[in-house]
């Protein structure tokens, strides 16, 4: 029999805020555990909660982002269960009017495939504490740091297919936090997770196959082995006469499987209510239009821009949008510059290769637009050439604050050769020094060309203007 | 509404509180007469009304994003039944 | 001068008139808590050597000039569920074991602020879940005018000690009449603000949407008092009102005249004792004569107010009392296998039975497939009773009713008989389910001595409305004045 998956995604997005949602202790990932606590977010006797502004205008952003309507009166509710990550041993959430319903996020998938992904809710909720388990005995240390740090939940509908549907979605995800500047989106960190409920079914079939969800997955990598994993599973359950289980699984990367968690934590009733602590959020048609008006030029937009107005091949422009960092450096040095097609040229050649070879991060560049534009107009001005440029780039690329491209140049005396009659001389040295080479191009090998502008090259340490030594090259070979 | 034994201790359960049989059995009766009594809200016609959780009909209380100092450690963990230097001590949660 | 009988106004004016130093006042109060405690139990924790410190501090204050608020060098004592940083705060319950909040209530950071004095911290039913202050762990509070008597809860301890002279003013909590009722047991005045009006950070929830912290004292202008330096918005609660406050002491002129009084029918139905039924009448006569004009109205919906209370409250203690599961703070049980039964072992033995009850109740309303049959309808009841007193205040001032069937019954009777203890909370709930402002005061003895109370109930945030009316009976009246001899 053909199966087909279906898959619906619950993404949990930690919102980038300053401090916790519902206290003022810093958001900040890491810090030695419980040292980012306060009475508040610990849960202590007495304590109230008091939303963070910040948050509902992130929320209400993403919502916007996603294509969401805004519930313009939204509450808090209690979601209730006890384990030792959530010290109050409720978590505030959103259950009856979360702040966003019925949005949709189109994707594209690498084979082609276009849909629109149907978003049911977005709510926002707090985030539980984490559990350090002793390697030695019966222990379990809890770590408060992440309690209260602020995430909205996005809810899917059950409108995913394949792996690379989940994959696409959850990039144009992570891209769309970016853009709008409220996530850190690593899934590595946690600041992006991702929960998928699967089913399978006959293919044809309109009816939905009982479902499992698979929490606890951590990379793009990870999902789309624990979407085969577990559809696999489904499948053979099915075909071998067994049927699937509605419970909750949790993916083991290492092990590269999907298990089940225990019966109890499955059999939940949470007994949600409204939270009396915090009163209702209403949200204006001012705010909604004055967020929609901010929100940025996304990815998808850009790209398209790219193409059309800078005449971008698509596959440079995908690289370019797909950090809005990138993207952001892109446009400003070429407004300084008024040379796109340069500045490409040098974030492809020389920014990609510091970000794949030696692991650089969009969004820890340094480099100024400023520099990077002047740069550009000291190479367009033929003061260095390309070669030279490389290290010039790299030197400023990596220093710190006050590097002067000028200054840089004229210090370490890298400033292009020119000059025809040093440029002669030298090429005669080099003929002088390689006479095989010489009787070589005289018997018609004419490949050894480049092996004569290298070595000129060389002995003028790499400044010399490439065009004039070929020039002159040319002019001196006739003359053999 | 009949109040049996099983819904005792299934409510029991989720309230993470251990009844033996006596108990359940006293709390059979007592909550039993509660419920029972609570079903004259029945006798009330509730149609089209919204439930009120609020009394006053406030929004947005909100605060800044302004980060504020944490509370030293050591004063947090000071009432721990159990504790390292860092962190209160709980069974271990997974096997 | 007996310190110990005066107000707290009273006890201000002597400090501030060099009559008599900090010192004096603060020690006054602990050699009465040292000669009768023992006989009623008022307080869980006593902070004696703390107090005198402090006592020293507030007089050079004063003497200075810095400090100059009508509370200043004042002794108070706190319900043990509101916080105070270093100070053991308990609930009354084994649960919290020495629990020793990091933080101060908000409540009590402005009343140290104004130079109140922090004497102890007061017994109490367990968790506020009570009318009697039995089900504390530390031993019932006994009532000062006859210890054969329940105090009233849950504010038991808080109105105990203020009526036998161990307090000279408290502050209590109300989430279903906890203040008023204990209050009207003991002879003394209560006030149960509107909801929002004063903060709760810091106050142990028992059921969030209902409770505020109040008063308890010896007469209405100490309660205006202590309600100038308590109320107010708080950032760190998100339901305190955000208004105008104001004045309430200044605001007391004893003048009612034209002021429109609502005396429900269903208040003086049966179920309510007679000589209950007779005094507060009286006590109607008394502000008719002062000018206000008094009217019968109906409550019709007085039969729904029990049950919708406490589906809410239950409700919203079971979720409230699960932070206390033996991880963070307080009890653990040194009896337990694994996470689960370490939270069922320290929950089964941490708290008490009634406690448990309200947790289950509670849990079994929100669980899923009674939550809309309860909990909902519950919250539609409200929004019924909401309203229905929206219209009463279209046209009244305030409602007159008693603050209890009965005058304080003996020890041990009521827990044998839970529903009924429930129902006698039937005329002070309203207040809590609609957020109004409720006031206590003594309106005479029954045939036995013991204290009987007058409920007096105004509008949200017509506090000036309430306390006026109380001070004007107070004017007239001598009740609130007598005190027991402890025995």
């Amino acid at each position: 029999m053909n199966w087909e998956i279906v898959m619906g995604l619950e993404v949990h997005v930690e919102l980038s805020t300053k401090t916790k949602i519902f206290c003022s202790c810093t958001t900040e990932f890491g810090g030695a555990p419980n040292t980012h606590c306060c009475p508040v977010c610990t849960g202590m006797p007495g304590t109230l909660p008091v939303l963070n502004e910040k948050v509902l205008e992130y929320a209400v952003k993403a919502g916007i982002a996603l294509n969401c309507d805004i519930t313009r009166y939204n509450k808090f509710d209690r979601k209730n269960y006890f384990y030792p990550d959530l010290p109050k041993a409720y978590q505030i959430s959103q259950l009856y009017l979360p702040f966003a319903r019925d949005g949709h996020v189109d994707i594209t998938t690498p084979s082609g495939v276009s849909k629109s992904i149907r978003i049911h809710e977005i709510h926002m909720e707090e985030d539980a504490g984490k559990l350090i388990h002793s390697p030695y005995g019966d222990a379990t240390f809890p770590d408060y740091n992440r309690c209260g740090v602020p995430l909205i939940e996005i809810v899917s509908e059950p409108d995913f297919r394949s792996a690379e549907e989940v994959v696409a979605y959850l990039a144009k995800l992570k891209s769309s936090f970016e853009y709008l500047g409220i996530s850190d989106v690593k899934m590595e960190e946690g600041s992006m997770r991702a929960d998928v409920n699967l089913s399978v079914r006959p293919y044809g079939s309109s009816e939905f196959g009982t479902r499992t969800e698979m929490k606890n997955i951590n990379s793009f990598k990870a999902i789309e082995r624990a979407i085969a994993f577990e559809s696999q599973r489904q499948i053979e359950l099915l075909e071998s006469g067994g049927t699937v289980v509605q419970e909750t699984r949790r993916w083991d990367d290492n092990k590269g499987k999907s298990l089940a968690m225990r019966s109890k934590e499955n059999a939940q009733d949470y007994r949600y209510f409204p939270e009396p602590d915090i009163p209702p959020i209403s949200i204006s048609e001012e705010m909604i239009k004055e967020l929609t008006d901010a929100q940025p030029e996304f990815a998808h937009e850009k790209l398209e821009r790219y193409v059309a107005d800078f005449g971008m091949a698509k596959a440079d422009a995908e690289i370019i949008t797909s950090s809005k960092h990138l993207a952001s450096l892109f446009e400003k040095t070429t407004e300084l510059c008024g040379n796109p097609k340069e500045t490409v040229y040098w974030i492809l050649s020389q920014i990609m290769y510091f970000m794949n070879e030696r692991g650089v991060l969009p969004e820890n560049i340094t480099l100024s637009p400023e520099k990077f534009a002047r740069f550009i107009g000291i190479v367009l001005s033929d003061r260095i050439n390309r070669q030279t440029g490389k290290t010039v780039f790299e030197a400023m690329f990596f220093a710190d604050g006050d590097f002067d491209v000028e200054k840089y140049i004229v210090e370490n005396n890298l400033e292009q050769v020119d000059d025809t009659d040093l440029i002669r001389e030298t090429i005669k040295s080099v003929f002088a020094a390689n006479p095989k080479t010489v009787e070589q191009y005289k018997a018609g090998q004419t490949k050894v060309t480049g092996f004569f502008v290298g070595q000129t090259m060389k002995a003028l340490k790499g400044k010399a203007k490439p065009d004039t030594v070929n020039k002159v090259l040319t002019e001196e070979l006739k003359n053999l | 509404m009949q109040v049996t034994k099983e819904l005792v201790g299934y409510v029991a359960e989720l309230s993470r509180i251990k009844l033996d049989e006596a108990q359940t059995e006293k709390m059979q009766s007592e909550l039993g007469a509660v419920i029972d009594y609570m079903d004259v809200l029945n006798r009330l016609d509730t149609d089209g009304v919204e439930p009120l959780s609020h009394v006053f009909n406030i929004t947005n209380v909100m605060r800044e994003d302004d980060v504020k100092p944490s509370y030293d450690r050591e004063l947090l963990l000071s009432n721990a039944p159990e504790r390292t230097d860092e962190t209160v001590i709980v069974p271990k949660t997974v096997e | 001068m007996e310190i110990t009988t005066m107000t707290a106004l009273e006890i201000a004016r002597a400090i501030k008139n060099k009559e008599i130093t900090c010192a004096d006042a603060v020690n006054a109060v602990l050699n009465a808590i040292d000669a009768t405690d023992g006989k009623i139990n008022a307080y869980i924790t006593v902070c004696r050597e703390q107090a005198l410190q402090k006592a020293e501090e507030i007089q050079n204050k004063i003497d200075s000039g810095e400090l100059t608020s009508p509370l200043a060098g004042v002794p108070i004592s706190i319900k043990d569920n509101i916080c105070t940083k270093g100070v053991k705060t308990s609930c009354a319950s084994k649960i919290l074991g020495d629990f020793s909040p990091v933080y101060n209530a908000t409540v009590v950071e402005k009343l140290e602020a104004a130079g109140a004095i922090v004497i102890g911290k007061l017994n109490m039913d367990e968790f506020a879940m009570g009318s009697t202050s039995e089900t504390s762990f530390y031993g019932a509070t006994l009532n000062p005018w006859d210890t054969s008597k329940v105090p009233g809860g849950s504010s038991g301890g808080s109105a105990a000690a203020v009526a036998s002279g161990e307090a000279v003013c408290a502050l209590g909590s109300d989430t279903g009449g906890s203040i008023r009722q204990p209050a009207s047991y003991c002879g003394v005045t209560g006030f149960k603000p509107t909801y929002g009006t004063v903060s709760r950070f810091g106050l142990i929830a028992y059921a969030s949407s209902l409770d505020q912290i109040g008063p308890v004292a010896k007469d209405v202008a100490d309660c205006a008092a202590i309600m100038d330096v308590i109320r107010g918005k708080d950032v760190a609660d998100g339901t305190s009102l955000d208004v105008e406050y104001p004045e309430y002491l200044t605001s007391l002129t004893g003048d009612i005249k034209g002021m429109k009084i609502g005396v429900p029918t269903e208040c003086f139905n049966e179920g309510l004792d007679p000589q209950v039924s007779a005094k507060v009448k009286e006590a109607a006569e008394v502000l008719r004569s002062l000018g206000a004009v008094v009217e019968e109205i109906s409550l019709p919906f007085l039969d729904y107010v029990i049950p919708a209370y406490y589906i809410i409250a239950a409700a919203e203690a079971s979720s409230n009392l699960s932070r206390f599961d033996g991880v963070k703070y307080g009890f653990r049980s040194s009896n337990y296998d694994g996470l689960t039964d370490l939270y069922n072992a320290t929950r089964s033995e941490g708290f008490g039975d009634e406690v448990k009850k309200r947790i289950l109740l509670g849990t079994f309303v929100l669980s899923s497939g009674y939550y809309d049959a309860y909990y909902r309808k519950a919250l539609k009841v409200k929004s019924i009773i909401k309203d229905h007193f929206d219209r009463i205040f279209a046209d009244y001032d305030l409602i007159l009713s008693p603050v209890t069937p009965t005058t304080a019954p003996e020890i041990g009777k009521s827990l044998s008989d839970p529903l009924k203890m429930y129902l006698s909370d039937v005329y002070t709930v309203s207040a809590n389910i609609a957020g109004l402002p409720g006031l206590s005061v003594p309106c005479g003895f029954d045939n036995n001595g013991m204290p009987v109370g007058l409920q007096l109930l105004g509008q949200r945030l017509s506090e000036t409305t309430v306390l006026n009316a109380g001070y004007a009976y107070q004017q007239a009246t001598e009740f609130h004045k007598a005190r027991p001899e402890v025995k």
